[in-house]
């Protein structure tokens, strides 16, 4: 099951990894704590993490003079929208993004054309991605088509290195079906992430529910419309025993109640996006589609509740939900546009701008938290998050966390322009991003 | 006085002072319309385009009506007529138009904020929002207070009468554009509103709104108001599922000839129509004197005129060198 | 006052600072007896005279023109009003609303209407009451009164009958009242 991986992490495939690297200047920054260290890389690999070193001759020099030298950080939850949807993003420009973003792996969700839910699909999007510009993992489908009514091959998939399943882009409405889904997956050793979105509580809710889509004239989503699905799924997770993700929790309420539940050792764990800690529902109040989203944006009760949940370890990942979306489908009215906005190149800054949370908080949120959640790590075969030291996978990014950049859609790395954040400007940016030795991104500019 | 604003998108675009300068303006286009031949050649010129993407002749006729009267060429575009095809995207068709060269779009859609995103794409065109999903209809708003004015009696009283007036709105607030127009254009003047209906059909929230207060019980407060604005329910916008039957929601919040004994003598009924006769309104009820329906209707042109005039009579063209 | 006619457009908040006085109120008074006295002379027996006061400043003069019509010839002339508001020719380059509404209750087909305005400018105004009162009936004819003239005409326009001609600049305003006419300017806050 780990072949795949192990490919991967030799970085061969590639040949651009091979040949020495060395980062200059930085503060590594990983699991095991700080220091002031260079970073010598040699085909794909840490051979050397100490202060003072020397390149060989013709070695790259990658200067990280004020930086943090960290593992790549890790995106539990990005759509490449490829294959099927290309125009708004494919394999290539949304790795890119992602490296630019200081990713070094992302795990790209099923709700593509077709959907992941066959060995077949999930071959393919390991082919498409085979250089891309971050690790591409998969998350398979829960079930057949992501229409929640028949479990789709986990198994097969598993045997493929699949690690999480979900139906995202929707939740599995069928309690019944949800309970034999988690009693299957357990017996596999894999993990199920929820959408959570009860369909007829949120019935064609376009934005939070509440005194702002009251006022815009819009149909809202109530929060309990996210809340009884967390519900059921801590008592069914409680019940089988089996491991529940819940993806970019929203609201105060399913945070209480996902707090509740690991006190008493029910085995869930949750992620929050970027845009659920920096936006409120207020944003709508313009009616520009690029803050529509799926959860919505919520008042600021809940936004404070997120950074709680980060601050105290209720949220174990902060994963971006990466969803471009063509242009012209966000001229569409708002009640017609598609839900969803981008996130690879501005999570990081996002979280050092407005979390006040040591750096290493957020790392262990961005990198090594989600890299061992969706099996990514050195536990599980896999080459990501793990601390620098010798013999190590070179899966690194280096960030200026005093840089300040502002946001403008057109440069982004993705096809689509679809950022709440145009214009805003941000502390905190990635400098280079090292995939399996090779350096894909250099003083912020991709180098393919 | 503050300038008028640029588009008319919302009643939280007038403040009490330009509400008022509209209802002023709007009696000298009301003698207008008086006259043999009810026409100025105030807007001669100019190019008024109406873009209807739900059907409505009425207040689309009620529009051009208006801006003829005012002597503008007009273009309408209809959806499901040629010139706006299925498919083609709205931003396209707001291009085209300001490549023929509109001065006015008066847009009406089925979704919430499409006039506000148009104002955004458009450059030296006036917005009017003719009704957005369930946000805002201004205009109709508008004519609600000029119909109550004028039976008020309040000519060169302006917008005094207003003050500590008791408005109630029965019926389907939670998906009514036409609610949130009048609820910002009563309180605006400094009037009292009550809100009646089923809580099913209230807003999912009333934080914030500038009302009076919220009741269940139509019986309870039709002798304490002097002016009654219903409301259709809004089946095409799914209010039938937030009631269990017609015949309950009548039951409870019909203006029934019952009913209409209840109100004070000098109480006056308002529906901005069309009426569903029997449902929220007896037909009895919808010919009494204190039911100020076709009158609304006649002001509405009127007042119509007034908006566009403010709209665009008032430095919005480039100025030419004058001597 | 031919304010409607300025140039630009009155800042917000201006007054207006009167400089001299040209005439008092019994001037005033004068002017529109003789003027009452040349309309009946003009229009033999004032059977189809119509006084039409341009909103605002030639309201009142209409009225006291009628009033001494009536005390003078003992005749019944009616009086309407009219804002030409909706027929100015600078629609849409400054902003100016109706001031009040029109009120012409009687059909003008035949009848001699007599213009009333306070001042006579650059004869804009008068232009566009004439095209207003088009939509009333065609009048056999159209005669204008008066109280000041101060000249700088755009137009081919003349009065009838004036209260007193006085010659000014361009920036100055002039300013009717029934205490009297004066000169001066408009000062912004």
């Amino acid at each position: 099951m780990a072949d795949r991986m192990a490919d991967r992490t030799t970085g061969g495939a590639r040949g651009a990894g091979t040949g020495e690297t060395l980062v200059r200047g930085g503060t590594v920054i990983d699991r095991t704590g700080s220091r002031r260290a260079d970073v010598r890389v040699v085909d794909g690999r840490v051979v050397e993490v100490a202060e003072g070193l020397d390149p060989a001759p013709g070695a790259r020099v990658l200067e990280a003079g004020g930086c943090v030298v960290a593992p790549g950080l890790v995106d539990l939850h990005t759509h490449l929208r490829e294959p099927g949807r290309e125009e708004a993003e494919t394999i290539e420009s949304g790795t890119r993004a992602a490296a630019l973003g200081g990713y070094t792996a992302v795990v790209a969700m099923p709700n593509t054309d077709p959907p992941l839910d066959s060995a077949e699909s999930v071959r393919n999007v390991f082919a498409l991605a085979d250089q891309a510009m971050a690790e591409v993992a998969v998350a398979g489908a829960i079930t057949v088509g992501r229409a929640g009514e028949r479990l789709a091959p986990m198994a097969e998939l598993a045997d493929l290195g699949v690690r999480l399943f979900t139906d995202d882009g929707d939740g599995v409405q069928s309690a019944g079906l949800m309970r034999r889904a988690l009693q299957y997956a357990t017996g596999l050793g894999v993990i199920l992430g929820q959408h959570c979105e009860d369909r007829s509580l949120a019935a064609g809710g376009t934005m939070h529910e509440g005194a702002w889509s009251s006022r815009l004239g819009l149909p809202g989503m109530p929060s309990e419309a996210e809340e009884v699905m967390v519900a059921r799924d801590i008592a069914l997770s409680r019940a089988t025993g089996g491991r529940v993700h819940f993806l970019h929790l929203s609201t105060a309420g399913s945070i209480d109640l996902v707090r509740r539940a690991r006190a008493e050792g029910v085995p869930v764990t949750a992620e929050v996006a970027p845009h659920h800690f920096t936006l409120t529902d207020g944003c709508a109040a313009g009616y520009d589609p690029v803050f529509k989203v799926n959860p919505p944006l919520r008042p600021q009760e809940d936004v404070d509740a997120v950074k709680a949940a980060l601050a105290d370890g209720t949220a174990d990942a902060i994963a971006t939900d990466h969803a471009p979306h063509a242009p012209e489908l966000k001229d569409l009215p708002f009640d017609q546009a598609p839900p969803g906005m981008l996130g690879l190149q501005t999570a990081l800054a996002l979280s050092l701008t407005e979390l006040d949370l040591p750096i290493e908080r957020l790392l262990a949120l961005l990198s090594w938290q989600p890299a061992a959640l969706c099996g990514l790590d050195a536990a599980h075969g896999g080459a990501h998050g793990g601390p620098v030291e010798p013999g190590a996978p070179a899966n690194l990014c280096v960030i200026d966390p005093t840089a300040t950049w502002t946001v403008d859609p057109t440069a982004l790395a993705s096809r689509s322009r679809n950022t709440p954040y145009a214009g805003r400007t941000l502390t905190g940016r990635v400098r280079h991003t090292v995939l399996a030795g090779e350096p894909v991104v250099i003083d912020a500019e991709a180098q393919r | 006085m503050s300038p008028f604003p640029t588009h008319l998108l919302s009643m939280d675009d007038l403040d009490a002072a330009a509400i008022a300068e509209v209802l002023r303006v709007t009696d000298s286009f009301a003698e207008v319309g008086r006259r043999a031949n009810p026409k100025v050649p105030t807007l001669r010129g100019r190019t008024v385009a109406t873009l209807f993407f739900e059907d409505s002749t009425r207040t689309r006729m009620s529009f051009e009506t208006a801006a003829k009267r005012m002597s503008a060429d007009v273009l309408s575009f209809s959806a499901g007529s040629s010139s706006v095809k299925k498919g083609e995207s709205l931003r396209d068709t707001i291009e085209t138009i300001q490549a023929i060269g509109m001065d006015a779009v008066i847009i009406r859609h089925s979704s919430s904020g499409v006039p506000a995103r148009v104002a955004e794409w458009v450059d030296h065109c006036a917005v009017v929002n003719a009704g957005d999903g369930w946000h805002q209809h201004p205009t109709q708003a508008l004519l609600d207070l000029y119909t109550v004015r004028q039976s008020l009696g309040g000519g060169d009283e302006g917008t005094d009468a207003f003050d500590g007036l008791r408005v109630t709105i029965v019926g389907d607030i939670r998906h009514s554009r036409v609610a949130r127009s009048q609820i910002t254009a009563y309180a605006a003047l400094g009037a009292e509103v009550t809100l009646v209906a089923p809580a099913t059909l209230l807003p999912p929230s009333l934080e914030g709104w500038p009302i009076a207060g919220v009741s269940h019980d139509l019986d309870a407060v039709l002798g304490d108001t002097d002016v009654i604005s219903l409301l259709r329910l809004q089946a095409e916008r799914g209010s039938g599922a937030y009631v269990p039957t017609m015949r309950e929601y009548s039951a409870g919040y019909a203006l029934t000839a019952r009913r209409a004994l209840q109100l004070s003598p000098e109480a006056i009924i308002l529906h901005p129509g069309p009426m569903v006769r029997g449902v929220e309104i007896a037909s009895e009820v919808a010919e009494l004197p204190s039911a100020r329906i076709t009158d609304q209707v006649g002001n509405g042109v009127a007042v119509r005129m007034a908006v566009l005039f403010l709209l665009l009579g008032q430095g919005t063209r480039e100025v030419e060198s004058h001597g | 006052m031919a304010e409607r006619e300025r140039s630009h457009t009155r800042p917000r908040g201006a007054v207006f600072v009167p400089r001299v006085q040209v005439m008092s109120a019994d001037d005033v008074r004068r002017a529109i007896t003789r003027m009452a006295h040349e309309i009946a002379e003009r229009n033999r027996g004032l059977h189809d005279v119509v006084l039409v006061g341009l909103q605002t400043g030639g309201v009142g003069i209409a009225h006291r023109l009628a009033d001494t019509l009536a005390e003078v010839e003992g005749a019944d002339v009616p009086v309407g009003t009219l804002d030409v508001a909706f027929y100015r020719d600078d629609i849409g380059l400054r902003p100016v609303l109706p001031e009040a509404t029109t009120d012409i209750t009687a059909d003008l087909t035949g009848a001699t209407v007599v213009l009333v305005d306070d001042v006579l400018f650059t004869g804009r105004t008068i232009r566009a009451a004439l095209n207003a009162l088009g939509e009333y009936g065609r009048a056999q004819a159209v005669e204008l009164a008066v109280m000041v003239d101060r000249g700088h005409r755009e137009l081919p326009i003349r009065p009838d009958y004036v209260g007193k001609n006085l010659p000014t600049s361009r920036d100055e305003m002039v300013d009717v009242t029934d205490e009297g006419v004066s000169l001066g300017e408009l000062v912004g806050r």
